[in-house]
């Protein structure tokens, strides 16, 4: 993990001070709430429905068991005893006081953790593939570049007032788990016809009101000049993006009105234009960064592990665990541990104080004490021996952390929604809920196979609605809740928007239409076939019909 | 004619609060001032303004009630959650502290 140094202890510090002097003249009524609200939101700060919510930065989603702890005693000392994880790879806490907000500054600083870049209009926290330097398929590990991308970012005189908000994603493997494509900027590692890494850039993705998939504007550039390259995209954005209309602000906006191709050319001219040798990373200092992220000291182990698959054929749940939690490490004899914060009847994301020192505590004894943050809003443990699967799975299960749904239907993403949030219009987390308990038996489960619904509670889309296989988007007519669902969306390297099947079900409609969805997808699959595989060779017309059929 | 009450946020905690009588916030809907027509309701939020120009509340708004057995009663989703705590989560916020719905 990266450590901080001298420099970057006392930016935390200085910044934790400004905060607690800022709040205190804003109590003391020096500085009126228009002043303020900005200076709040540059250090995570909201206000809710219920209280103020600090939205935390987890840099890639990368936690270490020392900064779990702190999370798990910032949500007992100053919340209600739990935290919620976002799909930013973030924490939320939803119920802060103001008075307290420079403490829990404070108390983060002491682990290098802090709130800058979870608001604003500058470069938010950069994501990354959770599976990042461990999966099998990878090419380099996208860490490294995500650390240099927040070095060269945070607080960037020129990109802190930009139109809008920019997040970026970076991924080192074929398989986009980080969904790039969704993002204002997406960057996959490859290699070009000479074996040389680099990127393929991907520009103005977004969800929101206007959803559109990022288009590339560069097949391939080399490594060294990321950078550069960023910095010329972010400069052709910060002088065409539009103020004047919030909803057109994004670079998605820009990218469509003039085409990638031209956006393509504005950037490759302000890039030969500006480019210098001082956004060129110098080898020492690559290697400096590069070095906080060498994979940890594992053990020379067989392929395979006896032991672990004897378990799997005596204990069937463990079996079943393994089947949708345990992925491919590229170490042998070790395994990526997804561990599930969707259980049943538990609200996606959300975890007690108990569950994050449980985690810091198992990721210690079994994962070289780092815990990883998925979009998808479950946690991850990288380094797992095989031969240590059982036992793992064991501890999980005393904390309610072993759910078997890693990918499966009731592994949902949901917003806060109108429980926390003032900008939605219905509540997320009662649906995810209520589907969670339809489906809720594993055999089921299993049968449907690859699933992922997603629940927003306003078009903003944080629960990103628009690339859930099934998505869910609250809506608000005249004061009730309504639901909007969405099919055939994905934010993997298949990418794509879903479509509207029809009009909105009523709050107490929606989970019998995803079991008819669910029902319908189940009688005309095809062996073999995925919720999305069948989705794409059939199309909206057979749910439509059973849908809405009968009206 | 439509009943109003004004709420808002309290600066230092964020915590729900009404507008009472006398000017007093309360975290309770049920002790709110409700008022019926546009000069009232105006008025109403115009002495929740100087609040926020004290360092009480943060953006007070007007919000619509109806009355049941004599006590304000929020007529969207939004404002019924705001009163009582997350749906999700009896056990938390105002609802926990034995408030009415």
């Amino acid at each position: 993990m990266y450590r901080y140094d001298e420099y970057d202890h006392r930016i935390l510090a200085e910044r934790v001070e400004q905060f607690r002097d800022q709040v205190g003249r804003r109590i003391a009524g020096d500085i009126s709430e228009d002043e303020f609200k900005p200076l709040r939101l540059m250090n995570g700060l909201y206000l809710q429905l219920h209280a103020y919510m600090l939205r935390v930065a987890i840099p890639y989603g990368m936690l270490s068991s020392t900064q779990l702890r702190k999370l798990a005693y910032i949500a007992r000392r100053f919340d209600k005893g739990y935290g919620h994880f976002t799909t930013r790879q973030n924490i939320q806490y939803h119920w802060i006081k103001l008075e307290q907000a420079p403490d829990i500054l404070g108390e983060l600083a002491e682990v290098e953790m802090h709130a800058i870049q979870t608001s604003g209009n500058c470069v938010r926290n950069t994501t990354a593939d959770q599976f990042a330097g461990v999966a099998f398929d990878e090419i380099e590990d996208p860490r490294v570049w995500c650390e240099i991308v927040r070095q060269w970012s945070t607080f960037h005189p020129e990109f802190s007032f930009l139109p809008r908000k920019f997040k970026i994603a970076i991924t080192g493997s074929p398989h986009d788990r980080a969904a790039l494509c969704v993002h204002d900027i997406g960057l996959r590692m490859h290699r070009d016809a000479a074996g040389e890494i680099g990127f393929e850039v991907m520009v103005g993705g977004g969800q929101g009101r206007t959803p559109m998939l990022a288009e590339t504007i560069r097949p391939f550039l080399p490594k060294q000049y990321l950078l550069s390259y960023l910095e010329a995209i972010l400069r052709v954005y910060n002088q065409l993006g539009r103020r004047d209309n919030i909803h057109k602000a994004r670079i998605k906006i820009l990218v469509g009105a003039v085409g990638a191709a031209e956006f393509a050319r504005l950037v490759e001219a302000e890039w030969q234009a500006s480019r210098n040798e001082d956004l060129e990373l110098p080898a020492a200092e690559f290697e400096r960064i590069h070095a906080h992220f060498a994979l940890p000291p594992y053990e020379a182990l067989p392929a395979e592990t006896p032991a672990f698959h004897a378990k799997r054929f005596e204990n069937r749940e463990f079996a079943r665990w393994v089947r949708t939690n345990v992925s491919r490490h590229k170490q042998p004899g070790y395994a990526i541990v997804t561990v599930s914060l969707k259980p049943e009847g538990g609200v996606p994301g959300d975890a007690s104080d108990r569950q994050m020192e449980a985690m810091a505590d198992i990721a210690e004894r079994f994962s070289f004490g780092e815990v990883r943050v998925t979009h998808e809003q479950n946690l991850v443990l990288a380094h797992v021996k095989e031969a240590d699967l059982y036992e793992l799975w064991r501890n999980l299960g005393f904390f309610d952390l072993a759910a078997a749904n890693a990918g499966l239907i009731t592994d949902i993403i949901a917003c806060p929604g109108l429980d926390y949030c003032s900008l939605a219009n219905a509540r997320s987390i009662p649906v995810s809920q209520a589907i969670g308990r339809r489906f809720a038996d594993p055999e089921r489960q299993a049968r449907i196979g690859e699933l992922k619904i997603k629940i927003s509670g306003c078009i903003n889309a944080c629960g990103h609605h628009h690339v859930g296989h099934i998505g869910i988007l609250g809506v608000d007519k005249k004061g009730e809740e309504f639901y909007q669902i969405t099919l055939g969306g994905s934010a993997d390297e298949t990418a794509a928007l879903g479509d509207i099947v029809g009009p909105a079900f009523a709050y107490d409609r929606v989970v019998d239409a995803v079991d008819t969805i669910v029902d319908t997808y189940l009688g005309i699959r095809i062996e073999g076939e995925r919720f999305l595989d069948t989705y794409r060779r059939v199309g909206l017309q057979p749910f439509k019909e059973r849908l809405y059929g009968a009206r | 004619m439509t009943q109003e009450i004004v709420t808002a946020n309290r600066l230092r905690d964020g915590a729900v609060v009404y507008l009472a009588p006398e000017g007093y916030w309360s975290e309770r809907l049920a002790d709110a001032v409700v008022v019926e027509g546009e000069v009232a309701a105006a008025e109403l939020l115009g002495t929740a303004e100087a609040a926020v120009k004290a360092q009480i509340v943060v953006a007070p708004y007007r919000a619509d009630v109806t009355l049941e057995s004599g006590l304000p009663v929020p007529r969207t989703t939004k404002e019924r959650i705001r009163s009582r705590g997350p749906s999700i989560h009896p056990e938390l916020g105002k609802q926990a502290e034995g408030q009415p719905a």
